[in-house]
């Protein structure tokens, strides 16, 4: 038999990957090197000046991508937190344990830009219900008009809104852990603290480390809660990466620049995302 | 003889006065939305179109979301359908994205859409992939009752590429009740010094705002506030903040451009007529409802239209919200023009010129175009002409959320808006003399219409936002702004935008 027709069998899949990957990266990085923009249309070639451009006249890219730094990190840490508090919880055998599995995973089910909408209405400063309650206290937050202010009302809903995807992967993880490191430490006394501690965190580290860096992907993507509920402003002070890609490129149909952006914001992400996990690997894993 | 001659008269005056009525008994029966009138004959009249055959045939259009715009496209969509027996299939796209929903395939030498909406400063970059607007429609009745202003809005130099379906313009809107009552004239006069009056510069709107801002002034039981504007960044932003530019910026005296110097294409945007717009512009964030930093347009018609505020200003959607039917306010509020200002900046002598100049700003508005590449123009533009006729015109003119705005003539008739929509008169004169006084201007200025323009209003609505957001000084983000625009300029090829430009500067300087 000729060992080579197993490659025929390849090609349907090599074809797809060709055409849903492959190409479209290719396509960015060939379009990143064109001027393409609303005047004039066309793959036209410019070298690298859109790469220039980007690197020594455009700090507005770099403080976004700061700015998505923070907004990321500090949503996954929250995420990862309440997510597991909240899977330890139902984890354990108490009542209504199917009833608040599935409550539990409602925001996640829920279209992000409709809830994006109804959470604007919410911190809406004069109209929304929020600073109705809060006013009773005194006070009434600038929610989304205050640059510091409105950087953690997004932080509110993109945690609110992906908390349940880290729940259901940290539950998913704490069912299949084996029973006797349990049985051991409970033989041996250990409080419930410490069984966390030195049982069931170690036993999460592959788990938790793949859902860190499965929810850091989608958080850099942030996008739909920007637009919605701020705009990126006031000012610049909640734009990201990707909502200034999509103002450059679908915008301002500055194709070209976008494309260089957008291959560099990629390149950025594979790097540190990489040098992220690896961190993640030898400080939790101990390796 | 004389007998005679009196009964032909009164023959043809009662068939003249009777004949729209009896048009209307015909097709406001089918089609309530046109009930106030009925039928009025024209080019594209119910009647005329009733007599078309589209059958088998399909129109595509890509329109705004409902209700503005998309609301009437799709109403007049389903008539059309009725009235000829086409196809009519119906897109809505939100606002931010109708530039690039059909500027993609437009760019790519496709046209899936056959009649495109979007705004008329799309005009530059739309333009090659537009076709004209046949002479048929150029020269019917209805086109001739066009005004002038938005003829040139639609136009590229002579050459009318969008149909003109909206007008749109800035002006000044206000609570009548509140400006125009003796009590709290009384009340201002004594507390500040200063007559309550409908502003007549930016300085005065700013006084009485903060006063009439954070308290209870119509007894409602809920507190007012001073202004309601578009702060909210990227979403049209960039037109308050020229609204409130013009009168510090646009001098009568140094023609030859309002964005830019035309000669050299240096940009005017940081000179000290714009910084001090910003200036004032950056003080209002004090007198507006909490959360008014991130008003978008919708936001600014709900607050000014429900009660909540003095004074706003922008497109008409505010004022017509105000005096529907269901509004808490209606027959209480007023129009005026766009205040002034007590000085003026002149970019010639780099001095200020100490004397009252206002000027009004002709902004930018729906536009909508047949794409060159279509396969059923004559049935886009029959549809278009419909769209605009004189019943559906004035029907859709009384309704706020429809965005439809006056752009004929015979808008500024202010019986229209006292008989079928119930206007105070005196309140639907100044409304009609506002608009008309805007268009006799001699002062005027025109959206910027250049070579990639949303990479200039993008850099302006960044900068103005900084500046709102405290990010920034108003002197350095319009430094910031000013040096992008050159960036611009300079990307796209200053002579692309000085070309394209000049164009703007010929209606500004009353030359074309």
């Amino acid at each position: 038999m000729n060992f080579k027709h197993k490659y025929f069998f390849l090609f349907p899949g090599l074809f797809v990957l060709i055409g849903i990957l492959i190409f479209p990266i290719i396509f960015v990085v060939r379009l990143s090197l064109s001027g393409w923009n609303s005047y004039n249309p066309g793959l036209d070639y410019i070298g690298l000046e859109n790469y220039i451009r980007l690197f020594t006249d455009d700090p507005r890219f770099w403080e976004s991508f700061f700015r998505l730094s923070f907004l990321s990190v500090t949503t996954v840490i929250l995420q990862y937190v309440i997510g597991f508090a909240l899977a330890h919880m139902v984890w354990k055998d108490i009542k209504f344990k199917r009833f608040f599995r599935v409550l539990f995973l409602v925001p996640m089910m829920t279209t992000p830009v409709i809830m994006t909408v109804i959470w604007r209405t919410f911190f809406h400063e004069s109209l929304g219900p929020v600073n109705d309650l809060l006013s009773v206290f005194g006070v009434a937050p600038k929610w989304l008009t205050d640059p510091v202010i409105a950087k953690f009302t997004v932080i509110i809903v993109e945690v609110w809104q992906w908390t349940p995807f880290m729940f259901l992967l940290l539950l998913a993880g704490l069912l299949s852990l084996p029973k006797e490191p349990f049985l051991a430490a409970a033989i041996d006394g250990a409080s419930p603290v410490r069984k966390f501690i030195y049982v069931t965190f170690p036993l999460m580290a592959p788990i938790s480390i793949g859902a860190i860096i499965i929810r850091l992907i989608e958080a850099s993507k942030i996008m739909d809660t920007v637009y919605v509920l701020t705009s990126g402003g006031p000012g610049t002070s909640t734009e990201t990466s990707s909502f200034y890609i999509f103002i450059k490129g679908l915008r301002e149909f500055q194709m070209g620049y976008a494309a260089s952006m957008s291959f560099t914001y990629l390149i950025i992400m594979i790097i540190s995302l990489t040098i992220i996990a690896k961190v993640l690997t030898k400080v939790l894993l101990k390796e | 003889m004389k007998i005679m001659k009196t009964c032909l008269t009164a023959i043809i005056s009662s068939l003249m006065i009777f004949s729209p009525m009896a048009y209307a008994d015909k097709w406001s029966d089918q089609f309530p939305h046109i009930k106030a009138t009925g039928d009025i004959p024209g080019d594209c009249s119910y009647e005329k179109m009733s007599k078309k055959n589209y059958k088998g045939k399909t129109l595509k259009i890509n329109t705004h979301a409902i209700p503005v715009m998309g609301e009437p496209t799709a109403l007049h969509a389903e008539q059309f359908e009725k009235l000829t027996g086409a196809k009519v299939e119906v897109t809505h796209t939100p606002a931010g994205d109708l530039y690039s929903k059909a500027m993609v395939p437009f760019q790519a030498g496709q046209a899936p859409y056959d009649v495109v909406f979007g705004f008329s400063n799309f005009i530059n970059d739309w333009k090659r992939y537009l076709a004209p607007v046949p002479k048929k429609y150029m020269n019917s009745p209805e086109m001739k009752d066009v005004t002038k202003s938005h003829m040139g809005v639609s136009s590229w130099d002579g050459t009318m590429y969008q149909y003109p379906v909206d007008g749109d313009r800035h002006y000044l809107k206000y609570r009548k009740d509140v400006i125009d009552n003796p009590e709290m004239q009384k009340k201002y006069k004594a507390d500040t010094g200063n007559e309550l009056r409908v502003p007549r510069t930016w300085k005065e709107y700013a006084q009485m705002a903060k006063y009439f801002n954070d308290w209870d002034w119509d007894g409602d039981g809920e507190k007012e506030y001073g202004s309601a504007e578009v702060m909210k960044k990227d979403d049209l932003m960039f037109a308050a903040f020229f609204s409130r530019s013009v009168a510090y910026a646009k001098n009568p005296r140094t023609p030859g451009g309002f964005f830019f110097d035309l000669e050299t294409m240096k940009p005017n945007i940081n000179n000290p007529g714009f910084v001090e717009a910003l200036t004032d512009w950056v003080e209002a964030t004090k007198y507006v409802p909490p959360g008014g930093t991130n008003f978008g347009l919708g936001d600014e018609i709900g607050s000014f239209g429900g009660g909540q505020t003095l004074f706003s200003f922008s497109w008409d959607d505010a004022f017509i919200a105000a005096m529907q039917d269901d509004s808490p306010i209606k027959n209480k509020v007023g129009a005026a023009p766009l205040p002034g200002a007590d000085r003026v900046w002149n970019r010639v002598s780099n001095s200020w010129e100490n004397q009252y100049n206002q000027a009004p700003y002709i902004v930018w508005g729906w536009a909508v175009g047949v794409a060159k590449k279509s396969k059923v123009k004559d049935m886009a533009f029959d549809y278009l002409c419909f769209f605009s006729n004189g019943a559906n015109h004035q029907a859709d003119l009384a309704i706020g959320r429809f965005g439809v705005n006056p752009f004929k003539n015979s808008d500024f008739d202010p019986n229209i808006y006292i008989n079928s929509m119930g206007w105070d008169p005196e309140i639907a004169n100044s409304y009609t003399q506002t608009l008309l006084d805007m268009e006799k201007s001699n002062n005027r200025v025109f959206p910027l219409r250049v070579p990639g323009v949303f990479e200039f209003t993008s850099a302006v609505a960044t900068g103005t936002s900084k500046a709102l957001a405290g990010q920034l000084s108003p002197q350095e983000a319009l430094d910031e702004v000013a040096k992008e625009w050159e960036a611009i300029v300079s990307r796209v090829g200053k002579k692309a935008v000085q070309d394209a430009y000049a164009v703007g500067v010929k209606m500004e300087d009353n030359k074309l």
